[in-house]
């Protein structure tokens, strides 16, 4: 790998992204990269936009990501993927964003899934809406997987250059214990999708 | 978590900033730490609340910060050595303590964290620069980057603190303090050296004259420090042989700025020379004006205020007078201009380093031009299910909202500053909404209603609240109790009956306090009962004296935990 991979996970407070994060470090780490990540905690929790930011390869200085400097955007709600458009761009980026929409309280105009995608795609190389809070609320009955979830489809995909196997070890590492069977059951359900 | 305390030296792990500091404590035998929880600061106290009794420390959730920091001084000492972290704010309520305890000196290593917060993205109030409080209290500072770097200098800390019989201080800010990153592990054992207190009034007494003597002393051991700081290798210069030095650009920076810094001039392919400052306080000023000496341009890159800059174009005036300096600072005179060339309001971003550098160097960075388009913002708001919604509720059915006074403060409870709820016509620091609202009736009749949390009342609220019935005036106070410090992350707090270390304690009733306050009118209400509730809320606002209704219903994840 030549270049550091970048990545930006956007959500809403509590869909998990800071455990998502530790699962991308821990995995990066597990094979052997230098890894940072930088994320937010108290006021910015409370069920306002969130971001993480995910940075691995040989040499990692800065744990935020610069402007235009995104390879992978997860958005883990339809709308925050317009929040991380500004660490986008056309050469690099890859957005992965869950068909999933949390309104937005007060009477500002929310765009459609379709607006959504037309802005996406004016800084992304490729952007894939992924229905993951519908499968995994359907399969293992609980939307917060998602995020793992699509984790899977990133890396089966080969859009984040680690191995399956890698992120395993990491949730196996990250998750507590009562929860872990039920993540990689997430982990595993992107296989083939 | 646990990994945390494994003891295997040598071994790579993931540790946030805070957690980090927290093994960097350990590894200097930690014994007594302290805190009172606040974002960015708030996983080092709960981390140490997890492992405390495994690692054999004593930890403790104080009431506020000052308190915090006089336990953790009480423990140096008796000769242990202590701990005590608190964010930006915190260190304002500790300073009163703070600037004499640097006069007097300690005894045990004593290490006292703060974190600012640029950006404000957990703070109410300010884009508070703590770094102030070295000049204030002449302590020693240190400003680690990244998380390796966290254990290090709290390590270093503590051994400069037990040498010079200081307390040593370690600023971090959100971007170091929740930035994780790979930690290569030290030697971890227990301390269990027992603690005593020798009485030395010399040295723990502080009257004048020997004040006087103490300060004179202290002003010695700064310049003590300064001469290690001269040697130390945590100010650092990189790329300072010869061809760099051609460049006569160069780059001053301390903390995550340096990050940005390395990050840009990799993209950019320089090769700067850079002066990396891990010392903030006493500063290494031989190695500065040797630095600068031969430069051109200098780039000072900084969280917050540019007391670097100031310090720097002191220094320059005597060694390199036509040293060009940029950086931040908007000061008409000094600098300012074409030179401010950073932001001094919000954080940095590698991004406004990339364009200051690539002003400075002339290379070229392409940045995509694609607008940004329009789109909706998410503010924060209470949890679904969280209790408040039912106060701020019941205000609305009770009282005209346009007839009354709203005090906030800092805690969950000042998302009812937003909408759908707009109740917070002034919002400051803890405690504060109880002073403010008693000015306000005193001075104009009008009627308040102050808004309180449970940890808030403990932490700094009782002073105000004696204050209001001492004076006679008659605010409506609404203690928001839900059994919890819940904005910081869910930590116990005197009301709750368990301590920091997860022990049964005492459960300390508001109420009581209230009562023994001098308080008359007093209601404990579920605010579930919201007829009751707007009765309440009614009938005090019509009183002369000062009315206080407690309304208790647990924060939503308090039985979760």
């Amino acid at each position: 790998m030549q270049k550091n991979f970048n990545i930006i996970i956007t959500g809403v407070g509590g869909q998990g992204l800071i455990t998502l994060t530790r699962v991308l470090a821990e995995a990066a780490l597990i094979e052997g990269h230098d890894a940072k990540t930088s994320e937010l905690h108290g006021l910015s929790q409370r069920g306002g936009s969130v971001e993480t930011h995910i940075v691995f390869g040989k040499d990692v200085f800065s744990p935020l990501v610069k402007k235009g400097g995104a390879d992978l955007i997860i958005s883990l709600e339809a709308q925050e993927a317009l929040n991380a458009l500004y660490y986008g761009s056309k050469n690099r980026t890859w957005f992965l964003i869950d068909k999933f929409l949390k309104p937005i309280s007060g009477n500002q105009k929310e765009l459609s899934i379709k607006e959504i995608i037309r802005e996406t795609e004016r800084f992304s190389k490729e952007s894939l809406l992924v229905p993951a809070s519908e499968i995994t609320k359907k399969e293992l009955g609980n939307p917060v997987l998602a995020g793992i979830f699509l984790l899977g489809y990133a890396v089966r995909k080969k859009i984040i250059p680690l191995k399956p196997d890698s992120i395993l070890k990491a949730i196996t590492k990250v998750i507590p214990e009562k929860y872990l069977a039920l993540n990689q059951k997430a982990f595993d359900l992107s296989f083939g999708r | 978590m646990e990994e945390i305390l494994l003891n295997q030296v040598g071994k790579k792990i993931i540790l946030l900033g805070n957690e980090a500091i927290v093994r960097g404590a350990l590894e200097s035998g930690v014994q007594f730490v302290s805190t009172y929880p606040g974002t960015p600061a708030s996983e080092i106290g709960n981390t140490f609340s997890k492992i405390a009794s495994k690692a054999g420390v004593y930890f403790e959730f104080s009431t506020n910060e000052k308190v915090a920091m006089e336990v953790a001084a009480g423990a140096s000492f008796s000769n242990l050595r202590s701990l005590v972290a608190m964010k930006s704010f915190g260190l304002n309520v500790a300073s009163d303590f703070l600037i004499p305890l640097v006069y007097s000196g300690v005894r045990g290593g004593m290490v006292i964290i703060t974190a600012d917060d640029p950006n404000c993205w957990s703070s109410a109030q300010s884009e508070e620069d703590s770094r102030v409080f070295a000049y204030l209290a002449h302590i020693p500072t240190l400003e680690p980057s990244t998380p390796q770097e966290c254990k290090d200098f709290t390590k270093l800390a503590f051994e400069l603190s037990e040498k010079y019989k200081i307390p040593v201080m370690i600023r971090e800010t959100t971007r170091v303090a929740l930035q994780s990153g790979v930690v290569k592990l030290g030697e971890f054992k227990k301390n269990e050296e027992k603690g005593e207190f020798i009485k030395n009034p010399h040295q723990f007494s502080t009257m004048p004259p020997r004040v006087l003597e103490m300060h004179q002393e202290l002003l010695e051991k700064i310049e003590k420090l300064r001469e290690f700081s001269e040697k130390s290798s945590i100010n650092k210069i990189q790329n300072g042989n010869a061809k760099a030095q051609n460049s006569k650009i160069g780059i001053i920076a301390s903390g995550i700025s340096y990050l940005y810094a390395k990050e840009v001039m990799k993209e950019l392919n320089l090769s700067f020379p850079v002066l990396k400052l891990g010392f903030f306080y006493p500063l290494p000023e031989k190695k500065i004006a040797e630095f600068i000496r031969n430069l051109k341009k200098l780039l000072i890159i900084e969280e917050l205020d540019p007391y670097l800059e100031k310090e720097i174009k002191i220094l320059a005036k005597e060694t390199n007078p036509q040293l060009q300096i940029f950086g931040k600072s908007s000061h008409q005179y000094i600098g300012g201009g074409d030179k401010n060339i950073l932001p001094e309001v919000g954080e940095l971003r590698p991004e406004y380093v990339m364009e200051a550098l690539t002003k400075l160097s002339g290379k070229k960075w392409k940045i995509r031009e694609e607008k940004l388009p329009a789109f909706p913002k998410r503010l924060p708001q209470f949890c679904p299910n969280c209790p408040y919604w039912l106060v701020f509720g019941a205000i609305k059915r009770a009282v005209k909202p346009e007839k009354v006074i709203f005090g906030g403060e800092i805690g969950c409870y000042m998302m009812a500053a937003l909408p759908p709820h707009n109740l917070q016509d002034y919002l400051y620091c803890m405690g504060s909404s109880v002073g403010v609202a008693h000015g306000i009736t005193k001075s104009t009749g009008q009627k308040v209603i102050s808004f309180v949390g449970d940890s808030s009342f403990f932490h700094a609220g009782i002073p105000a609240l004696i204050n209001a019935v001492y004076n006679k005036s008659n605010p409506l106070i609404i203690v928001m109790d839900n059994s919890t410090t819940a904005m910081t992350g869910h930590q116990p707090h005197p009301g709750v009956g368990k301590t920091g270390m997860g022990e049964e304690t005492v459960s300390l009733k508001i109420e009581d306090i209230v009562r023994a306050c001098g308080v008359k009118n007093l209601k404990i209400i579920d605010q579930q009962n919201q007829e009751e509730f707007i009765k309440a809320v009614k009938e005090f606002l019509e009183k002369d004296e000062v009315s206080v209704i407690i309304a208790r219903f647990p924060c939503v994840f308090v039985n979760k935990k």
